[in-house]
């Protein structure tokens, strides 16, 4: 039995412990810091971090992000599925 | 060239530390408590950093924690917006320290373990008693808030402890675990031949990371530092000489990475005698190694150049002589026989006896 949390558009992801969304003024961009690890974030990317409080589902983080984005709904929830599976796997989301 | 501003200072704090592993990556040459720089050093040293653009701040030793300032050099770091990452073996640690550091900002803890069995342990650290009280204080990481990494050198004498590790580290709520192998600088090379594993028993170790990242997928992260000296290809060391990181040893030193002493002819300008930014961007330790420029073939024009940048200098100098080789870890190296050569001579010494590192 894999310990892998399988990550649909119900879950709702969260940082993890020791996981912290900073913007960096050197270079002018949203960061996520991590242990041992700084993710750059784009304008979607951040929009994604904002939204893993742990209480709002990818399924509803999509519909938010694909009315502010203009995006196609089951695209972007497409999207933030991979962008959130990739997350949790280098332990930055637990979902 | 445009020189990018680095990503996270490693900040040796003290060459001191309760454990003898006879691995470690400080130099043979350590250096004593009076060598050592003062509190207004530091936070001096984490402002000039956040200016130039640190967004990462590692603090270790030594051991670390045997500073008594190292909570108010966190919430320095912290408030500047640096991510601060605590490696310790946490032997002198106790939980209202631990307490105290998570209130002043830091975000991460590792804490080494030499094996999985207390005994086997102990003997490797040279500390009785030294694994259990790890264990107690990696406990109590998660609750406090701060993301928990447990550290695991491994090598011929516990690499059979392996799969113990691993499940050791989980059932802790470990975030991640680091499984490296042995990196062959300073004590370590000194311990060679009761360190270096044979190629079956790496091969072993490869298959059961393999396995269990998968077994723990979304629950433990484990990074794995493969051994160089069975490697094909040189590992990107430090990121390219000069342009991620800069380690700072005990005396305000800035060194391009915490081996780059056993360079002969190097020189090494210390924090608060020139801007941190001037020494990064032009001091003569950095440049020497940064880039192309200073390749020779079959480096020069290898099309993987600037992905491994060579390779690890230090590596060059310990096992050609000379530190502008390239990396004989890489095939294309002319030495690269001798590598896999010098591994297997060792991993067939017979050699158990450690020679511990002392200051």
């Amino acid at each position: 039995m894999s310990a892998m949390a399988a990550i649909s558009a119900a879950s709702s992801p969260a940082l993890r412990r020791g996981v912290r969304q900073h913007f960096d003024t050197v270079r002018g961009a949203p960061i996520l810091q991590a242990p041992e690890r700084v993710v750059v974030l784009d304008d979607i990317a951040l929009a994604i971090i904002e939204l893993c409080d742990g209480r709002t589902s990818i399924a509803a983080m999509s519909e938010i992000l694909a009315a502010r984005f203009a995006g196609e709904a089951a695209e972007v929830e497409a999207d933030v599925l991979a962008f959130i599976g990739e997350l949790a796997d280098k332990g930055l989301v637990s979902a | 060239m445009n020189i990018s501003p680095p990503i996270a200072l490693i900040a040796e704090l003290t060459h001191r530390c309760p454990l003898q592993c006879p691995y470690c990556s400080n130099p043979l040459d350590l250096l004593g408590l009076a060598r050592e720089r003062d509190t207004a050093f530091w936070i001096n040293v984490i402002d000039e950093a956040a200016e130039l653009g640190v967004l990462q701040l590692h603090l270790t030793g030594g051991e670390p924690c045997l500073r008594a300032d190292l909570a108010v050099l966190v919430a320095h770091a912290a408030a500047r917006g640096i991510y601060v990452n605590l490696i310790t073996s946490a032997v002198v640690l106790d939980e209202a320290k631990l307490r105290a550091l998570a209130e002043a900002g830091l975000g991460h803890v590792q804490i080494s373990i030499q094996g999985a069995q207390a005994d086997a342990a102990d003997r490797i650290g040279h500390y009785r008693g030294g694994h259990e009280k790890k264990l107690g204080l990696a406990r109590l990481v998660p609750g406090l808030g701060m993301s928990l990494t447990i550290n695991a050198v491994v090598h011929r004498q516990n690499l059979d402890e392996l799969p113990a590790i691993i499940a050791l580290a989980a059932s802790m709520g470990a975030d991640r675990l680091e499984v490296a192998h042995v990196q062959y600088h300073g004590w370590a090379l000194r311990n060679r031949d009761a360190l270096m594993p044979d190629r079956a028993a790496f091969e072993a170790a490869d298959r059961v990371v393999a396995e269990q990242r998968t077994a723990l997928r979304g629950q433990m992260v484990i990074d794995y530092v493969v051994p160089d000296y069975y490697a094909q290809k040189p590992k990107t060391c430090m990121g390219g000489w000069g342009q991620r990181v800069m380690t700072m040893a005990p005396d305000g030193s800035v060194l391009p990475c915490h081996a780059a002493q056993s360079i002969p002819g190097l020189v090494f300008e210390r924090a608060g005698e020139r801007p941190l930014r001037a020494i990064w961007e032009e001091g003569a330790a950095f440049t020497a190694f940064r880039g192309t420029g200073w390749m020779r073939e079959p480096c020069a024009s290898c099309p993987a150049r600037e992905q491994d940048w060579g390779g690890c200098r230090c590596q060059a100098m310990a096992l050609t002589g000379d530190a502008a080789n390239t990396d004989p870890v890489c095939h294309l190296s002319p030495l690269h026989e001798r590598v896999t050569e010098t591994a297997m001579v060792a991993a067939q010494s017979g050699v158990t006896d450690f020679i511990y590192r002392r200051l």
